[in-house]
């Protein structure tokens, strides 16, 4: 039996080569642009749903291409290698998980009435899960949806609610019930919700932030938002356990994306390390410059590896958990380390906006924190994977 | 209509071009190979054609070892129908009239009613083959196109060529060969789908037998390449500006005589 086959096949190859193509197209001069007047990088956006690259997830029956973790996480990675960083890769991510969920636990209608516009790219989706009171903490959230008749009343706030300014879609976890509901089951009673972005129900407050100034974060305020309840991603009260078939993923894609990032600043410090004469000879002949980036190569090497172990995993139907966990904390780091870096190898230059190296940085250092605190992943493995006790 | 494009498969724009052990051929391990971006346009233009008239079929031709599959798949992702492969060791050493023969012989079995071509490959840069296509076949042929026209009955085709001071527009009966120059059109990149659906396209495998090439011998072979002398070290000339003037207008009269 054929078994650890680490070959992409031919068809992975070609996304990967045409996805590359495509998101190199737009030079770091755009991404630059972007960043400095924080506008949102809708040409990006346009010319992937024109290529069909938005549906890749989406089942062929609903007008994507059916493709799997893995062929999206490699997707995110030539984007972020290309130079677009998380600006160019958040809008395109929200195309790749947020509709898992309704792909794996929709019911028929729901899934004929959204999925093609979301695979075409028509539907700009918004994720609403954390909450100012519950962190990561997810059973705690307190967004409630009341039951009225044939719809569902919801209340409550939410924040880091990326792509909020722009959605025409949200996907919603509120509690149905309270916390208590069912003792010892804290995660029963919550409901997935794939609906409308009602602005005249939600109210948008934008976070200023360190990077990715060009796709927004939010607090949103929601107020009486009405729900039909045929908007009911999978059942009622399981909404928690459907919306683990978008965080599994999510952290491979984050992982990966953090990868992807650390390679573009790699290959800009590389390029100047070979190029730039101090002292008579290109600063890369110095080991001191040449030895971090070279510990930076095989860190990303390892990290992708783990990244893509959990993207076949889940792909595959088997639990995917620990890796994707895993995945998610070695390439955070590896990401950020490679562009700490390359930020040092321009020195001065490193600083200076027009060398795109300090976006990157700036912009990598959020997937330490985001989707879940590396602390929280290591909260994870150790009760999960090492079986010790819960600390908190 | 039937259209056919020639593509030749080259190295990468950004390719560091090296010679190889043996001087006659460059260093090709690690080369990324691309379509030469002219026929990229020609791809293109074949599609536009065929999307305008609503139906039609765009076949790509290309000449070379197995590797040059990776660039016909390109153009049915893209949107070509199927695609002609000669693949045959017996034509390693094609020159651009063995070449343009081994393309007439594959124009004579699929009878298009137009070949487009780019205008010249980006590799050896030769610009030969599309002229020597057309002169074999007894087609007329236009070069370095700008824009085309096909009419509605596909008798003819209107072609405009860019020369010195604007464009040059004239008429060619169909059957025709043209070569595309840059500005005929903006090639499109392949969708995932257009991904996707290529692997169930038609490659037909082609060998020199099969077109009854007879005596498959280039007429021009390579006798050498040899790399640019290394570009000579810059002169910094030192002093004050108003000697360093006087200096600098000096070389550039006397020594690089460029002034």
């Amino acid at each position: 039996m054929a078994a650890m086959d680490f070959a992409l096949t031919e068809q992975q190859q070609w996304i990967r080569k045409e996805v590359a193509a495509l998101a190199r197209s737009f030079p770091p001069e755009y991404w630059l642009e972007r960043d400095r007047t924080a506008t949102y990088p809708w040409e990006f956006v346009r010319a992937f749903g024109q290529a069909g690259w938005l549906g890749m997830i989406v089942p062929e029956a609903y007008g994507g291409s059916g493709l799997g973790v893995t062929e999206a996480a490699l997707m995110l990675h030539e984007i972020c290698a290309a130079g677009a960083g998380t600006t160019g890769c958040s809008p395109v991510h929200f195309y790749c998980f947020p509709p898992m969920p309704v792909i794996k636990h929709g019911a028929e209608a729901l899934k004929q009435k959204y999925l093609p516009r979301v695979a075409s790219g028509e539907i700009v989706m918004s994720f609403g899960v954390t909450e100012p009171n519950a962190g990561t903490d997810t059973s705690r959230i307190q967004t409630f949806a009341r039951r009225d008749g044939d719809r569902f009343v919801v209340n409550g706030r939410k924040v880091w609610n990326t792509n909020a300014r722009q959605a025409t879609h949200i996907l919603l976890l509120a509690r149905t019930e309270p916390r208590d509901a069912h003792p010892g089951k804290p995660f029963r009673g919550m409901t997935l919700f794939f609906t409308e972005f009602d602005r005249a129900r939600i109210t948008v407050q934008e976070i200023e932030k360190l990077g990715r100034a060009a796709v927004d974060s939010n607090e949103i305020f929601i107020d009486g938002l009405e729900v039909p309840a045929e908007n009911v991603v999978g059942e009622v009260g399981q909404g928690f356990y459907h919306l683990l078939d978008s965080l599994n993923p999510e952290r491979v894609f984050t992982g990966i994306e953090a990868v992807g990032i650390g390679r573009a600043a790699l290959a800009r410090a590389v390029d100047y390390a070979r190029e730039r004469v101090v002292f008579d000879r290109p600063i890369g002949k110095n080991q001191a410059i040449a030895h971090p980036l070279a510990a930076a190569w095989a860190r990303l090497e390892a990290a992708e590896m783990m990244c893509l172990k959990a993207a076949w995993l889940f792909d595959q139907g088997q639990p995917c958990g620990a890796e994707s966990n895993a995945a998610k904390f070695l390439a955070a780091e590896a990401g950020f380390e490679a562009c700490d870096a390359a930020l040092q190898t321009h020195g001065g230059y490193g600083y200076a906006k027009e060398f795109h190296v300090e976006r990157l940085w700036r912009e990598v250092r959020l997937y330490k924190i985001a989707p879940v605190s590396q602390q929280m992943v290591l909260n994870h493995l150790s009760e999960h994977v090492l079986g010790l006790p819960r600390s908190y | 209509m039937k259209i056919l494009v020639a593509i030749k498969q080259v190295p990468d724009t950004a390719t560091q071009v090296k010679i190889s052990g043996d001087p006659k051929a460059i260093e090709t391990s690690g080369i990324t190979w691309i379509i030469s971006p002219y026929d990229e346009f020609a791809v293109e233009e074949a599609l536009r054609i065929k999307e305008k008239r609503g139906q039609g079929d765009v076949v790509a031709v290309s000449l070379g070892p197995d590797r040059v599959k990776e660039a016909l798949r390109s153009a049915l992702a893209m949107g070509a129908d199927r695609a002609v492969h000669v693949n045959d060791p017996a034509l390693a050493g094609a020159d651009t009239l063995l070449t343009a023969r081994a393309l007439a012989a594959v124009v004579k079995q699929e009878s298009p009613a137009l070949v487009i071509c780019g205008r010249q490959a980006i590799d050896d840069d030769m610009g030969a083959v599309g002229a020597q296509l057309a002169e074999l076949l007894g087609w007329p042929c236009a070069s370095w196109i700008m824009e085309e026209t096909v009419d509605a009955d596909a008798k003819t085709v209107r072609v405009g060529r860019q020369v010195e001071g604007g464009l040059e527009v004239f008429d060619l009966p169909l059957p025709a060969v043209l070569s595309a120059q840059k500005g005929l059109n903006e090639p499109r990149y392949p969708t995932l789908k257009g991904i996707m659906g290529a692997k169930k396209k038609e490659i037909k495998d082609v060998k020199a037998a099969d077109l009854a090439l007879g005596d498959a011998a280039p007429q021009l072979t390579v006798t050498t390449l040899e790399a640019l002398p290394p570009r000579p070290p810059g002169r910094i000339i030192q002093g004050e500006v108003k000697d360093a003037v006087k200096e600098l207008v000096r070389a550039l009269r006397e020594d690089a005589k460029v002034i």
